[in-house]
């Protein structure tokens, strides 16, 4: 029905079976939408957040998926700046999963605010001191730029290819694509450490605040830092779902070794930095200001050092090694464990840098504060991941994402 | 955003800050263009020259 | 920034003094037209810019004793007091301003879109969100103020020190042909209406006013803290969090040594060096 539109000597299922597919991720999308339409319509009164909670599931969700889309700035830095030319299998998929990632973001933090018709107020009457300035900025152009590298994979859809300007447009912007792969490894350097630097320029908050470099505080080099390490590592898992949804190989070992393996060396960069960061806060910084270490993580009935356990050491440490040694990163199995125990520790981290700042007690007479995420919230957060997975969907089957898949199939066709 | 807008200051801040920004906007909108541009010429002489 | 004409608006409230009767919190709520809820159990999202907390010693009977803290904004002057709060640094939108003329930190509901990053940077929790919209019973929005601009759903408000009587005193001042306010012509609703006359108001660059005579602001950075600005001479006063740097302009007093410790957080040990500190000779 569609063969037209599909990639030349590609397989794909029927267009049917795609479209049921579609179908049961679109009825998530649309319980998504509507609790979006409800907080637009009805106010941030649909949410469990309150006053404690003025930055929750939401926020998280934000500099969670901005983490995790790392991986696109990342690997178009090695590709277009560095050179590293294999990964060239790999850019466009991690490209994608960068748009997915950064709309997303975009999308939430449209419901988030709670006058969404002034959401222009940031860019007209922008403060330039507030690192959130700095991320609406960087975010936006960097979302941009994602575009722009998107747009030539979307001209090489068969149909579209044929006609001569996008041909030619698309054939440009390839040329091209390393000053633009560049003007996002800059913004992408400002806004992720910028999300690092909401928490950590918090002098207020004893659990966040950080010393740093110039106006920069340490966690804005340290979230850009942990972009880069763990949004490979969900880019590659991102990959292999693909590849067990479809059935199919479709980016060859070496190239996924090759960015485990830059992944791998960037965690284990990245968690000594963080530990070093951690036992800092907590032997000077945080006693400085007259709290013990112990205040943040006990007298409430979640936030325990399991926390800062798991974060670093099981989702820090471990997928580092695992990633750094040769013969771990090219086991199938223990190598899929480290991208997934990677971005749950970045996730984690995100978490702990939003939620726990805020739930934290600092006046002495006041108590912990804990929360639980209300319906509308949890929806409007799985609304992106249905977006995502149809956008690979149509991008999977319509697009040359892939360039190895054609060879792989091939040779696995021969072979039977 | 703009030197017109009430709040806006003179200070290295916004000058660091914006001048950051107007600079990417000029690089991406000049890398664009340039792209576009150059794909309209490409297009119209290669159009030409199948004609010859 | 500051020139020496600049004001500085600020507030000392005596904890022996208050009885927790909550006339500030109520004075306050009809003076600012601040709006609420049928269901006002969930304090955790209702609007209070004036909020009075309980005390205790953590001690049993029959050694509990128990005191009341009043909590409004502390307009804090930010680390050094150079007017970079907490909130006002990290407004994305400009939406919330320090004045460098009275030392008020403002809210511009018109200007805020909702991003709550204001809220998150206070350690007060003196930033309040309008989740719902203001609504009152019918009848009573004739007894709004027309001096205060009721907000709209989805922005952050808080404590203005009642910047609205500081304008009206400025309009009588204007009339009266004088730069001058007296100390009486401008005093916030919480406290004229404390029926203990535990909140003294006024201006803490004014050695004639009774705030600055009783605070006794030490303008020097505090030696062993240089983003402490304006630490009390007087013994018997504190400040919420003062170690964090915030600066606020709100002070507290009390005679009794665990109220004031409970003022801020001290590991073990620590308070009895450093209260000692507080408000010594040295600083004299």
């Amino acid at each position: 029905m569609d063969a037209a539109l599909i990639p030349e000597g590609a397989k794909r299922c029927s267009f049917p079976k795609f479209m049921l597919g579609i179908a049961i991720v679109g009825a998530v999308l649309l319980w998504g939408v509507y609790a979006m339409l409800l907080c637009w319509f009805k106010g941030l009164n649909q949410t469990n957040m309150n006053d404690y909670y003025g930055f929750a599931l939401w926020i998280w969700a934000d500099l969670a998926v901005i983490a995790v889309g790392g991986g696109a700035f990342f690997t178009g830095l090695l590709k277009y700046i560095l050179k590293i030319d294999e990964l060239k299998n790999i850019i466009n998929f991690a490209v994608i999963i960068g748009f997915i990632c950064y709309s997303s973001a975009l999308l939430i933090l449209a419901i988030d605010i709670g006058q969404p018709l002034r959401g222009w107020f940031i860019f007209w009457h922008a403060n330039v001191h507030s690192m959130l300035t700095e991320v609406a900025f960087c975010l936006s152009l960097y979302f941009a730029v994602l575009t722009i590298e998107f747009i030539p994979n979307i001209l090489e859809n068969r149909q579209l290819n044929k006609v001569p300007f996008f041909h030619h447009l698309a054939h440009n912007m390839h040329g091209t694509m390393a000053i633009f792969a560049a003007t996002g490894a800059f913004l992408s350097f400002f806004h992720q450490g910028s999300l690092g630097g909401v928490a950590g320029v918090l002098y207020g908050r004893p659990f966040a605040v950080r010393e740093g470099l110039l106006i920069w505080p340490w966690t804005f080099f340290l979230f850009t830092w942990s972009a880069a390490a763990f949004g490979p590592c969900f880019t590659l898992l991102v990959t292999r779902i693909t590849e067990a949804v479809t059935g199919k190989k479709l980016v060859k070992d070496n190239v996924v070794h090759l960015l485990a393996k830059i992944s791998g060396w960037m965690i284990c960069t990245y968690i000594i930095a963080k530990i070093i960061d951690t036992i800092y806060w907590a032997t000077v910084t945080a006693p400085g200001l007259g709290f013990e270490m112990s205040h943040f993580y006990t007298n409430n009935s979640f936030y325990g050092y399991w926390i800062l356990v798991t974060e670093v050491i099981i989702c820090g440490v471990i997928p580092g090694i695992l990633l750094i040694n040769k013969t771990t990163r090219e086991n199938h199995s223990l190598r899929l464990l480290a991208i997934i125990l990677g971005v749950i520790g970045v996730c984690l981290n995100r978490w702990v840098m939003v939620l726990q700042v805020v739930a934290v007690p600092v006046m002495p007479f006041d108590t912990w504060a804990l929360y639980i995420p209300s319906w509308q919230e949890v929806a409007t957060t799985i609304l992106p991941v249905a977006y995502g997975i149809i956008l690979i969907a149509v991008t999977y089957r319509y697009l040359p994402v892939f360039p190895q898949e054609r060879e792989l199939n091939q040779s696995k066709a021969q072979e039977s | 955003m703009f030197p017109f807008n009430f709040e806006w200051v003179w200070d290295i801040g916004h000058y660091l800050f914006f001048g950051g920004f107007w600079y990417a906007i000029g690089i991406l909108g000049a890398g664009m263009t340039y792209c576009i541009a150059k794909a309209a010429y490409d297009t119209v002489k290669g159009s030409q020259d199948n004609h010859h | 920034m500051q020139d020496k004409k600049a004001h500085k608006f600020g507030m000392v409230i005596d904890l022996d003094k208050c009885t927790g009767c909550g006339s500030c919190t109520v004075s306050c709520m009809a003076e600012n037209n601040i709006p609420f809820k049928e269901d006002e159990s969930d304090k955790k999202d209702s609007i209070t810019w004036m909020r009075v907390y309980k005390l205790t010693n953590g001690k049993s009977f029959p050694d509990t004793q128990t005191a009341y803290l009043p909590r409004p904004c502390q307009h804090c002057g930010g680390k050094g007091d150079h007017g970079h709060s907490p909130c006002v640094s990290v407004c994305p939108a400009t939406a919330t301003d320090y004045g460098y003329d009275t030392g008020i930190v403002s809210q511009i509901y018109t200007r805020c879109f909702g991003c709550r990053y204001c809220m998150v940077s206070c350690p007060y929790h003196a930033r309040y969100f309008n989740w719902w919209d203001p609504v009152w019973p019918e009848g009573m929005e004739k007894y709004l103020s027309p001096n205060v601009s009721p907000r709209m759903r989805g922005v952050v408000e808080k404590c203005s020190f009642c910047y609205h009587r500081y304008q009206l005193a400025r309009e009588q001042a204007y009339y009266n042909e004088t730069d001058e306010i007296p100390e009486d012509a401008y005093q916030t609703a919480c406290t004229t209406a404390c029926p203990a006359g535990a909140i003294i108001f006024g201006d803490l660059n004014n050695p004639s006013h009774r705030v600055h005579q009783i605070v006794k602001p030490d303008p020097h950075p505090d030696p062993l803290n240089h983003d402490v600005v304006g630490k009390s001479r007087n013994p018997k006063v504190f400040r919420l969090l003062e170690r964090l740097g915030t600066n606020p302009k709100v002070y507290y007093m009390s005679e009794k040594e665990w109220i004031r410790k409970v003022g801020d957080s001290y590991l073990d040990g620590e308070w009895d060096k450093m209260k000692n500190h507080h408000g010594s000779a040295s600083h004299d």
